[in-house]
């Protein structure tokens, strides 16, 4: 192959490097209004009177939006299939405000300035209520958080707004209290994970204005344009024709983008005033009033044989949701559907839980979607497990792992809030990760722990993973390809490219395809106007979804020029041969340059297009292995990381370069939430970490080194074999960690993240024991 | 008020309002490659260089640098071009709104210390968070970068 599997930069990185205007507020139009929220100061409650007649007085406010301004449809933010997974529990403003930081009324104003002004000067009077702050006292509490009518779920998702609850799950495979009383060992154990910031570099951004149509063109910072579209649609009542939402470049997302979060109110002032408005949200807005990770509790059961066998996994999963119910339910079972399957032989598992509502800032999509959260449960667990027998971790999972050609009963049973899909691992290269990790981190000299110098142990851990490809029958992506006079072509994608670089990868898909470099492929991505239907950046779709599509659309293309040169010389297609430059038939040739030229100017005029998409009929899991060699001080508790040693198959990596950037970047994030991120809350509600001076997160020193690796892996449903790969990464680090830590020093921390206290805590504890 | 100072090696007077910081000038003035990332100092992705110096310009007022060369990377063009080659061929970029700060900084470094070694690179740099990278290909990519360059 000529481009697909090689390292070719990204086709954006030295533009934007330059800093040419890309990003969503470098596209706002002169002049537009300022937009800003009047926002919660309380974590619960009722808005009795609200009065913004002070603010309108200002000279330069021109508006302000209560909730008596909206028509009241019930929604959810979340950019999900339709009809969603989530329950409709929002409206664009309401009566009642459920987090501090909710919105309680809109201004637009002229200046940034004169909107702050106006934001103080409207009068609100609350009936506070008694807030709901831990997700463990959630249901059945007597405060309620969506007592209101007119909320509903679109199909059955154990949806309960009067118990707090907006989803509840449950399925088993066997008997399992049967089975786990056959086991001659059980272990539990409880594990908790937080709420983690996606914390992207660019803030939440959008602006709107009024095309020479009188269309509404929104350019939105956003994973997902199509559902921003569809979701204004229905709330504004605005026709679906009259909207186009273009996503520039996105300064990351990571999930936090998968969701409406200003665009409603963007397209509510620029449809009232004409005029067109801008929204950026701040950053203690980002944190407190977008998105983090659900926390979520696992009750954990292993049952077992003292040889090793694996008999019995029992999960129940208790999930905070935060104010609203985006994502709730599908997060949640991803933490079984993606993590249970690692261990398909055992007789019997069972995944059930709910997902409540609480106080809290609503958790939403986050790379990694439960499965980080399940990961950590699971395979600290089956660490745990594994040191109760007193037997080796690796000889352990490579027992009872999965392997190529096996499959699981979860894949048929969970799926996207319904039923899933069964599928057998086509693919699956975990045997190889595990072992090319343990001789990468020098795992039989260094387990558990090597040699320690002073208040320093040193230990390794691990741990393995596996995600997804899309969400099979759910999410569809589709690809044009235009042919150009002078022969190049241009790309469209609806495949949203929010920094992982998926124009690239996309280009190089057909590129390989037409055999042209990857300069003839110009591509354009995300415009719903002019790019056609995806779903978006999520779910780790991207590269065997929107790539598929892709890779149907070259072949296509392909196959219309052929036929075009067989017309030009009079031969059958079957007789031509192409290189990606030339057509040739016998002595007779032909450029794809003087082809295209001849098309559009000379002869047999007519343009070429091709179109091609694609829906998963199944969702092959990339796999993966992630060990860790770390130190701990045992007198402060404190870790430092050596080296963190990823070994993936994500089938064919399209860019191996690119393929490596999302693992090490999902790892970075995935140690930062094992060992510090932590958005917390005060006894009162408030979000204690809201800015990024007061949120730890990775920086430069955090780790010594990253070796990452790929296995050598053909997904036959794939793009030239691949599978996806922007979540895997950020599976593994929890588990790993925590693991490596009870090797390092006999501790085992149950909840994130394992901070130094944590550690030292324990340590003492435990000394105080022995 | 007027305040008047170099911008990327042309002398310019502008119009600024009291207490304006020199993030919103300059991006008022079009110049988009600075971003803002935060409200607290803290993300780097505002960084200018006044008088060779990376500093925060979300918290630096206009009328303090009076006089004083700004530097963003409109001004670094070839600099630019180099290092970005580097990172393209190391994969080291994503979502690219931190690599114009990013790209300032290592010019900025390349300056002050000319043989940095990659412990110097992590140090120099620690002001400018990426999200997506982990990093470690940025530092590699710098490194061979700013070797080639010495």
């Amino acid at each position: 192959m000529k481009t697909v599997n090689t390292k070719i930069p990204s086709i954006d990185g030295n533009g934007l490097m330059h800093g040419r205007p890309a990003f969503t507020d470098d596209l706002t139009e002169p002049n537009s209004l300022v937009v800003k929220l009047l926002r919660s100061p309380h974590p619960h409650a009722r808005i009795k009177r609200i009065d913004a007649t002070k603010a309108l007085a200002l000279d330069g406010v021109e508006l302000v939006l209560t909730h008596n301004d909206f028509p009241r449809n019930s929604f959810t933010r979340a950019g999900q299939g339709y009809p969603e997974p989530s329950p409709h529990d929002k409206f664009v403003l309401d009566e009642y405000v459920r987090h501090v930081g909710d919105e309680v009324a809109c201004v637009a104003a002229e200046t940034v300035e004169l909107c702050d002004k106006a934001l103080e000067l409207i009068d609100v009077e609350y009936e506070l209520l008694d807030p709901v702050l831990d997700f463990e006292q959630a249901i059945d509490n007597p405060s309620i958080l969506h007592p209101e009518d007119g909320i509903c779920e679109m199909f059955p998702i154990g949806f309960e707004p009067k118990r707090n609850i907006a989803a509840s799950y449950h399925m088993e495979v066997g008997d399992v209290e049967a089975e786990l009383a056959k086991c001659e060992v059980v272990v539990e154990e409880s594990f908790y994970t937080q709420a983690q910031a996606h914390a992207m570099m660019e803030p939440h951004a959008v602006n709107a204005r009024l095309d020479f149509q009188g269309r509404l063109v929104l350019i939105s910072s956003t994973q997902t344009p199509v559902h921003v579209r569809r979701i204004l649609s229905q709330t504004l009542e605005i026709p679906l024709s009259r909207i186009r939402v273009i996503k520039p470049r996105v300064g990351g997302g990571f999930g936090g983008k998968q969701a409406l979060h200003g665009e409603m109110f963007v397209s509510a002032v620029t449809m009232r005033t004409k005029r067109p408005s801008r929204m950026v949200y701040s950053r203690k807005e980002v944190f407190e009033s977008t998105y983090s990770r659900h926390p979520m509790r696992f009750d954990m059961r292993l049952g077992a044989d003292k040889d090793g066998t694996l008999r019995a996994i029992d999960c129940y999963v208790l999930s905070d949701t935060g104010a609203y119910g985006e994502h709730a339910l599908t997060v949640f079972m991803v933490a079984g559907s993606k993590v249970l399957p690692l261990y398909n032989k055992v007789n019997s598992v069972r995944f059930h839980g709910h997902v409540t509502y609480t106080n809290h800032t609503p958790a939403g999509a986050f790379r990694g979607y439960g499965a980080i959260q399940g990961n950590f449960a699971l395979e600290s667990a089956i660490d745990k497990l594994v040191h109760t027998l007193g037997l080796d971790p690796i000889a352990f999972r490579q027992k009872n792992m999965m392997k190529e050609g096996e499959t699981s009963p979860i894949f048929a049973i969970m799926g996207e809030g319904t039923e899933g899909t069964a599928m057998t691992m086509d693919s699956c290269k975990l045997e190889y990760c595990v072992n090319r990790g343990i001789e990468l981190i020098d795992w039989k000299k260094r387990y558990p722990t090597k040699t320690s110098k002073d208040s320093i142990r040193r230990g390794v851990g691990m741990a393995i993973a596996m995600q997804g490809s899309g969400i099979p029958y759910i999410d569809m992506g589709a690809a044009t390809l235009k042919l150009n006079d002078d022969g190049f072509y241009n790309l469209m994608v609806g495949a949203t490219d929010i920094g992982q670089g998926s124009d690239t990868i996309l280009a190089q898909i057909a590129a390989e395809v037409l055999e042209c470099g990857m300069d003839d492929i110009v591509v354009y991505s995300s415009d719903s106007d002019l790019t056609p239907f995806d779903t978006g950046a999520y779910a780790s779709s991207t590269t065997y979804v929107s790539g598929n599509a892709v890779y149907r659309a070259a072949q296509e293309m392909r196959a219309m020029i052929i036929r075009e040169a067989a017309q030009v010389f009079q031969v059958d297609p079957d007789a031509i041969s192409f290189d990606g430059k030339t057509f040739a038939s016998g002595a007779k040739t032909i450029t794809i340059n003087e082809l295209s030229n001849r098309l559009y100017y000379n002869e047999d005029q007519k343009q070429l297009v091709a179109t091609g998409s694609y829906v998963g009929h199944k969702s092959p899991p990339p796999f993966m292995a992630g060990l860790v060699d770390l130190d701990v001080d045992v007198e402060t508790g404190k870790v430092h990381i050596h080296n963190y040693v990823s070994v993936v198959d994500c089938g064919t990596t399209i860019n191996p370069k690119l393929a490596q950037g999302q693992v090490e970047g999902a790892i970075v994030q995935g140690i930062g939430m094992t060992l510090y991120e932590d958005a917390r809350y005060s006894k009162r509600g408030r979000l204690i970490e809201n800015s990024l001076m007061d949120y730890l997160m990775p920086t430069r020193l955090s780790v010594d080194k990253l070796t990452t690796e790929f296995a050598d892996s053909y997904e036959d449903s794939g793009p030239f074999g691949a599978k996806s790969v922007g979540e895997i990464g950020i599976d593994t680090p929890p588990a790993a960690i925590a693991n490596a830590i009870y090797n390092a020093v006999g501790v085992r921390i149950t909840s994130l993240p394992i901070t130094a206290e944590k550690i030292r805590t324990a340590l003492r504890e435990k000394g105080q024991q022995s | 008020m007027k305040v008047t100072m170099t911008i990327n090696h042309r002398q310019r007077e502008l119009d600024v309002a009291p207490g304006e910081h020199l993030l919103d000038t300059l991006r008022n003035h079009h110049i988009l490659s600075v971003k803002r990332g935060c409200d607290s100092s803290s993300c780097g992705v505002c960084t200018v260089l006044v008088d060779m110096k990376p500093v925060l310009s979300c918290s630096v007022l206009t009328a303090r640098v009076a006089g004083k060369e700004i530097l963003t990377v409109e001004g670094i063009h070839d600099f630019v071009e180099t290092l970005a080659g580097y990172m393209g061929h190391e994969g080291a970029d994503q979502c690219g709104f931190c690599n114009p700060a990013l790209a300032l900084t290592v010019y900025a470094l390349k300056h002050e210390i000319p043989h940095p070694t990659l412990d110097d690179i992590r140090h120099y740099l620690l002001g400018n968070l990426c999200r997506c990278t982990g990093y470690q290909a940025q530092h590699i990519a710098i490194l061979k970068c700013l070797e080639e360059c010495a």
